[in-house]
């Protein structure tokens, strides 16, 4: 059985078709890429399958289940988590807190144990804490452990946000545009990182992309869509010369 | 030691209201105003829950206040007062000393019920929207005491005073106070245990980022319930507690105005600041009392003052900020380890 697959997956906003048949299988272990122009439906993808949007037909299976109609935190829970476009970090919260909380599903305390301090949520938060700060380590953090997430640099900021993605202990995890915004040190910087995360915490990638650099380098299969509808896959070579892409990309006279 | 420093000073100052107003040495006028601010210390703590660190718009919190208080006052003189429509009291009027803090309880749990009516609209709105729904639900409340004829309509109930009294027969001491106070206390204790625990802090990501919450695994609705039936059980307790300072209570006092009241307390002190809270709460209540004698303009220099407040400091007096933010030094004050990490906020990216 696959580790994640949509069947079908389609999507309307309104009379607007967002995403039309979209079908995609990951057996677990790669880094799948996904293209396209602005506007083709790859953030809407990325939102049906976390359940912000609820997909008008089709369904999403992970781990062979169904999660279609699913909250979005029963989601995460299940193991897909996620990056966000533009960075999405609770600003005012610290750093510490930021990744924390992408544990809250979790925590082994309930209610009454966060209104009155019992032996149990300390346990708790103290055991959290200590492996929140060896991830902030990792990922050369933990300097900022205490900082509100608004006043770091962004490229840091946009380390936490991937660190929150793991802190929440997917098998998959969905990057979105990961490298946007960033200088070309920052970008090798960022797809090294990528590579070894995904070796390291066994994890299967998903990622959207717009630096053609980046998705090249690092994908081992490529999907293409545009106006929500697939229009090419394969291998990073066979993508590059495919004439649909490039007609997509660059318009008709080109090619 | 200094860790105990804290609880220390709460003992000895709630000790010293105590001890003063037990012994007349201030009139009633002064323990009045000691009320008021309990009072408002458990309302703005309350309403900071909702507005400050969930940032939803609660205008209506007025409403809570007034299911707490009828629910305790219609308690507390059926139980142990004899009145017009309720006939002899059930139980032993001298038994009220003991059950007083129950009675209180169940005020706080019926309105933390009727939090639910905005805690399930929250699903699906928020903001500006949701400040309609609880207007909406300000009003509702009001109207459905004003109507209700057996409890005095428009006209209020009363009867608590012989509660009261009955309290102070077996055993002479401020007993109103004496709650209100021990309530402050345990209002601040709670929601500082909340929101400092993981758990709790999921409603400052709410408040943050509503979506992005839900998406890292904070089950959100079940959070907005907790909150909302947390914030508007405490405002049912203030409300309990207020009835039973006044002796009577009339749903006019439970309109819009005291609602707006509280939102001011609480963006006067700063959103999301347990500091602010406390310092706004009994610096509102004792600028109201100080600036009594100038009658009617009162209400041009207190919104003057608040306009001003507002140019220079947006924020409120605190912001989100902690005193212990402020003044790390106080920090062992509270009880509060060392921050967990040191930072180096020198180090570059």
């Amino acid at each position: 059985m696959p580790l994640f697959q949509t069947k079908g997956l389609t999507h309307w906003f309104g009379g607007l078709q967002a995403v039309n048949d979209f079908n995609i299988q990951l057996d677990g272990g790669e880094l799948m890429g996904l293209i396209g122009p602005n506007g083709a439906g790859k953030t809407t993808i990325f939102n049906l399958v976390t359940g912000v949007y609820k997909a008008t037909a089709g369904e999403v299976l992970f781990n062979g289940t169904n999660l279609v109609g699913r909250r979005p935190h029963e989601i995460t829970a299940m193991g897909i988590s996620r990056t966000f476009q533009n960075i999405r970090l609770w600003e005012e919260m610290s750093v510490l807190d930021n990744v924390r909380l992408a544990h809250h599903y979790r925590l082994k305390y309930g209610l009454l144990d966060s209104i009155f301090p019992t032996k149990r949520r300390q346990a708790a938060e103290k055991k959290l804490t200590e492996r929140t700060l060896e991830l902030l380590d990792v990922f050369k953090l933990d300097p900022y452990a205490n900082e509100r997430a608004v006043n770091l640099p962004y490229g840091a900021q946009r380390r936490v946000e991937m660190v929150r993605a793991l802190a929440a202990e997917p098998r998959l995890l969905l990057l979105d545009e990961p490298t946007a915004g960033m200088n070309p040190g920052e970008v090798v910087q960022m797809m090294e990182l990528i590579q070894w995360i995904g070796k390291e915490f066994d994890l299967t990638i998903w990622i959207i992309e717009h630096r053609m650099q980046v998705i090249m380098n690092i994908c081992e299969w490529i999907k293409v869509i545009d106006f929500g509808a697939t229009i090419a896959e394969g291998t990073p070579v066979e993508i590059q010369n495919n004439p649909r892409v490039i007609k997509a990309y660059l318009g008709e006279e080109v090619v | 030691m200094r860790k105990y420093l804290m609880p220390l000073l709460i003992v000895i100052l709630f000790v010293v209201i105590m001890g003063v107003s037990w012994q007349g040495l201030v009139d009633e006028y002064v323990q009045l105003i000691f009320m008021y601010i309990g009072i408002n210390l458990i309302l703005t703590v309350s309403l900071n829950l909702i507005n400050g660190y969930m940032k939803e718009y609660s205008v209506g919190h007025a409403a809570f206040m007034a299911v707490g208080a009828y629910v305790c006052g219609i308690l507390t003189v059926w139980l142990f007062a004899q009145d017009d429509v309720f006939g002899a009291p059930v139980l032993p009027p001298g038994s009220a000393i003991v059950l007083f803090p129950l009675i209180l309880i169940v005020g706080g749990i019926a309105a933390a019920i009727a939090g639910l009516l905005i805690a399930f609209p929250s699903f699906n709105t928020r903001g500006d929207y949701l400040a309609i729904v609880t207007l909406a639900v300000n009003f509702i409340v009001k109207s459905a005491i004003e109507n209700i004829e057996v409890i005095g309509g428009p006209r209020g109930f009363m009867g608590m005073k012989k509660v009261v009294n009955a309290m102070t027969t077996v055993f002479d001491a401020p007993w109103i106070l004496f709650w209100t106070f021990t309530w402050a206390v345990i209002a601040f204790w709670l929601v500082r245990n909340f929101v400092s625990s993981t758990y709790g802090k999921g409603i400052i990501a709410i408040g943050s980022d509503e979506e992005v919450a839900e998406l890292m695994s904070v089950n959100t609705r079940k959070i907005k319930v907790i909150t909302f039936m947390l914030s508007c059980g405490l405002a049912g307790i203030a409300g309990g507690l207020f009835a039973h300072i006044l002796g009577y209570v009339n749903p006019g006092t439970f309109n819009i105005m005291k609602s707006v009241e509280m939102m001011v307390m609480v963006y006067l002190g700063g959103m999301g600041s347990l500091s602010g809270s406390f310092i706004a709460a009994v610096l509102f209540t004792v600028l109201l009392e100080v600036l009594r004698p100038l009658g009617i303009f009162k209400w041009v220099v207190i919104p003057t003052f608040l306009i001003l407040l507002m140019i220079f400091r947006p924020s409120g007096l605190m912001g989100d900020r902690e005193l212990t933010d402020v003044f790390p030094q106080l920090r062992t004050w509270f009880g509060l380890q060392e921050k967990e990490v040191e930072t180096h906020a020198s180090v570059s990216d």
